[in-house]
């Protein structure tokens, strides 16, 4: 059953077949050091892995870490093919360099669940690579054959005669000998496996303990100034002028000029900064979008969704099936209405910057690392190699951190120049939540009907919303035919552009459109799990209508709509099981399920609700199955499912930015209200062990949870739910 | 104005209507404690005043002149965690971390004050401190097993 994986064709054949050429194509990282070079007194053995003679091994993670366990996974695949003990391992930020970019985006970018599954062969490779050399250093310089020799704790031992070196004190002979990294090199066997598959702590755990982990809002550099930018209330808008008289006599207060994103004040600590911006007087131009407002957009949205849309599938004879159903009174019809949602990253963004001459170093939290040194670059003229860029942690990103505007970073940039020392710009909460870029608003337009046997006949939904990639450098990738992939994802039952999955479904008739809607001074942004987060409740629950419509059992439903796709119908037989879901329910309770696939990985939930009288519910129970390829770290998966799932839970309950005459009514924790622990259900997670390659774990979870709740709040009330937050229908979760 | 802060007493030198949040990361250099709303929404920023949780954001310092102050970096004693902070290991409770500091600072003084909580006690105390990556079933865990640890270390 187990082959050795080797790095080369025979583990690119078994990812190609199984996953879809896109997400596994490239085996070895790009640009993977065929020779080793000195890298100071240590040895860079490859891209990826440096040994220092004190025995000391560091990992260059090119990938963030900012709650995802980005930095666990890549250390325990490093420990395991060199045989060191993970928490043994030195971590650095690799450089914004293209050999360290993801092989799948060839951008150096941490998104879309894909860590695990595209730093798996690539972080192992570097790992046997780096042993192979030191094994055949040892060998040479003992005379002893290799297959004689072991690795354990950073050593090489030759049992038969007792000898042993470190790590560190072979890297003379490598240098002497000048070993280089072999062509190929076999990976350890899964059966093998003595870390990888294990339940492990993270990585980084320790100082997050203890208040010693970095987060970039912690950095602290010799003379740094710290910057708080007054901003437009209107996203859009600009400085017409502006007086800061009263600003500047303040104590420790040294600047304030105008940059793009508003008016900066300088000082010596950041209190001081927020201070003496209170006191600037601005005459703002409100800009194009004064006057916009959200109830604008759903009202505009839902006249689009009447009209038709740019095509992206159309199965059967949707259309044709519709108008017979409604002559005939079965159709049933819906309009689901999702708003904008800010990400509200406990860690509000900041940045530092600071431009000398024609360099520029920054210190940011992000996961997009290569736009924001391509941004900054294009900004102030400079080559992009004279752009660093420091990556701390970040606490919590869930997309906000991947902006294409590198808004954060270039605004920092754009205060440091002219300033003799490093800027840090501090967004406050109120920026934070009013100032961002958003999950953009959706209407999903849905139509539907049911055959004699209950099953679903046919399907029509059009899609409205702004697009995340159109006229972005991303065009070419995710624009099909003027279709934005991410308004549609989990909405096709085909593989549509770079997606090589469809839904798990089979609906004979199906056919589904999107609209575009205009931008209006919003920058929509990715949000956890990205077009899932409005698809997944549009179609989950429409499907959920129609089970009702039908007379169908929900979960059987589902059971029989994946008939012919394996892995989606194993996790909906497994979660029927787990869950109880034949067990009668006391009144007043609930239960709903939705199933999602998010990068080919399947995952479903059931739920189970109760729901007073005055509207107020729990969710007390979440059963949680995934499918997430062969189980990397056990440990990381079930956080990243609970995390992944109360952050969907929160949004669909409270989540909401208003606009009103074009200003965010939100601004704070108090009125952009998000979950907290007692809100928290009790969560059982079932992971389906697997051979397939690990894909990932971190945004899956959150795809099912809105529409399972919301499918649970029906089956306790009868009330169908298609407008969102919770809180706007009388629904609140506590 | 002088305060103690982990036990050593401090010189402070910020204007007075400083919130202790911003002397303490700013002034002093301890950042285990964070910032996260600035109107005691989000608990990132709790600390202990004479061993009772407050939350520093919005605290001015002159408040607190002449008091005691413990910090996340003061938990440990002797290079020991405290029974909280090994528990959060052993729970293996962080994921970002970042509201970490606030939620063990709040874990501890509810556990100073009950030794014992159940879980609707445990709701009460920690409802005030965020957590963004939703590692709430483990701050359960580990408040639960902080609890036993510390009655073991008792009976010892």
């Amino acid at each position: 059953m187990s082959e050795h994986l080797t790095a080369g064709s025979m583990s690119r054949r078994r990812f190609v077949q199984s996953s879809g050429a896109l997400l596994f194509a490239a085996q070895c990282p790009v640009g993977l050091s065929r020779r080793a070079y000195a890298s100071g007194a240590g040895a860079m053995m490859n891209s990826f892995v440096r040994i220092d003679p004190n025995n000391l091994i560091t990992m260059l993670a090119n990938n963030s870490e900012f709650g995802n366990g980005a930095y666990t996974v890549m250390s325990m695949m490093l420990a395991e093919e060199l045989d060191v003990d993970y928490r043994s391992i030195a971590l650095e930020a690799a450089p914004t360099a293209p050999e360290y970019y993801s092989p799948l985006f060839r951008e150096y970018l941490t998104a879309g669940s894909v860590t695990t599954g595209s730093t798996f062969i690539p972080m192992r490779t570097a790992g046997a690579k780096a042993r192979a050399m030191l094994l055949e250093a040892a060998s040479r310089n003992w005379g002893v054959p290799t297959a004689e020799l072991t690795t354990a704790d950073a050593t090489v031992q030759h049992a038969g005669t007792g000898r042993s070196s470190t790590y560190g004190e072979l890297l003379e002979a490598i240098h002497r000998l000048d070993i280089q990294p072999p062509e190929t090199v076999t990976l350890k066997d899964p059966s093998e496996f003595k870390i990888l598959g294990k339940p492990t702590r993270r990585y980084e755990g320790a100082g997050k303990v203890d208040g010693t982990a970095e987060f970039g809002i912690d950095i602290k550099l010799p003379g740094m100034l710290y910057g708080a930018i007054a901003r437009p209330p209107v996203h859009g808008g600009s400085v017409v002028d502006f007086d800061a008289t009263e600003a500047l006599a303040m104590p420790g207060v040294v600047k304030a000029k105008a940059i793009r994103a508003g008016v900066v004040v300088l000082a010596d600590s950041y209190w001081r900064a927020q201070k003496a911006r209170a006191k600037l007087k601005i005459n703002w131009d409100r800009g194009a979008n004064d006057g916009v407002s959200s109830e604008q957009f759903y009202a505009d949205y839902r006249a689009l969704a009447d009209t038709p849309g740019l095509l992206a599938e159309d199965i059967g004879d949707a259309i044709g099936a519709l108008d017979a159903a409604k002559a005939s009174g079965s159709l049933i019809e819906a309009t689901y209405e999702m708003p904008l949602l800010a990400h509200a990253t406990l860690e509000p963004m900041n940045c530092i910057a600071q431009v000398e001459g024609d360099t520029c170093t920054v210190w940011s939290g992000t996961q997009y690392q290569s736009n924001d040194q391509e941004v900054i670059s294009r900004f102030l003229g400079v080559p992009q190699q004279n752009v660093t860029i420091h990556r701390p942690l970040m606490g919590g990103s869930f997309g906000r951190r991947s902006s294409k505007t590198a808004d954060y970073t270039v605004e920092a940039v754009e205060a440091a120049m002219g300033e003799s020392v490093p800027v840090q710009i501090i967004w406050s909460r109120e920026e934070d939540i009013r100032s961002g870029h958003y999950r953009p608003l959706f209407v999903h337009k849905l139509r539907g009907s049911v055959d004699e046997s209950g099953m679903p006949e046919a399907w029509h939904q059009v899609a409205v919303g702004q697009s995340l990639m159109q006229g972005t450098k991303h065009d070419p990738t995710y624009m099909v035919r003027g279709i934005d992939i991410y308004s549609l994802d989990g909405c096709l039952q085909e593989p549509f552009g770079v997606f090589p999955y469809g839904t798990s479904y089979q609906i004979p008739n199906h056919r589904v459109e999107s609209h575009n809607a205009p931008k209006q001074g919003i920058v929509p942004q990715e949000w956890r799990s990205v077009g899932h987060t409005h698809t997944g409740i549009a179609y989950e629950c429409f499907l959920d209508e129609l089970a009702h419509k039908g007379g169908v059992d929900p979960m059987e439903l589902r059971l029989r709509l994946t008939k012919d796709h394996a892995r989606m119908n194993r996790v909906l037989s497994v979660l029927k099981e787990k869950c109880d879901w034949d067990k009668p329910l006391a009144p007043g309770r609930g239960r709903g399920v939705a199933s999602r696939i998010y990068n080919i990985s399947p995952v479903a939930q059931a739920v189970e609700v109760t729901v007073a009288e005055n509207g107020d519910f729990t969710v007390d129970r979440v059963v949680c199955v995934v499918d997430c390829g062969f189980a990397v770290n056990p440990l990381g998966i079930e956080g990243q499912v609970e995390g992944g799932l109360a952050y969907g839970l929160g949004g669909m309950a409270f989540g909401n930015i208003d606009i009103v005459n074009g200003e965010v009514q939100q601004s704070n924790f108090h009125d952009y209200p998000v979950m907290r622990l007692p809100q928290m259900p009790k969560v059982e997670v079932h992971i389906l062990p697997s051979d397939e390659p690990p894909t990932g774990i971190g945004e899956q979870a959150t795809t099912p949870i809105a529409p399972a709740v919301a499918n649970a709040l029906f089956n306790a009330t009868g009330r169908r739910l298609r407008r969102f937050p919770l809180s706007s229908q009388g629904f609140n979760l506590v | 104005m002088k305060l103690e802060v982990n036990g050593n007493e401090v010189e402070i030198t910020s204007d007075a209507d400083t919130p202790l949040l911003w002397v303490l990361r700013d002034e002093l250099g301890l950042v285990g404690t964070k910032y996260g709303c600035g109107i005691a929404q989000c608990g990132a920023c709790t600390v202990h005043l004479d061993g009772s949780a407050i939350r520093s954001c919005v605290t001015p310092v002159s408040a607190v002149a002449g008091k005691r102050i413990q910090t996340i970096e003061g938990q440990a004693s002797d290079h020991r965690l405290s029974p909280v902070q090994q528990a959060w290991l052993e729970t293996d409770v962080a994921q970002c971390g970042y509201c970490q500091s606030g939620q063990i600072m709040a874990a501890t003084a509810l556990l100073s004050a009950n030794p014992s909580p159940s879980d609707a006690d445990i709701d009460a105390a920690m409802a005030g401190n965020i957590c963004r990556c939703g590692t709430y079933p483990r701050i359960r865990k580990a408040v639960h097993l902080a609890a036993a640890l510390m009655s073991e270390e008792q009976s010892a």
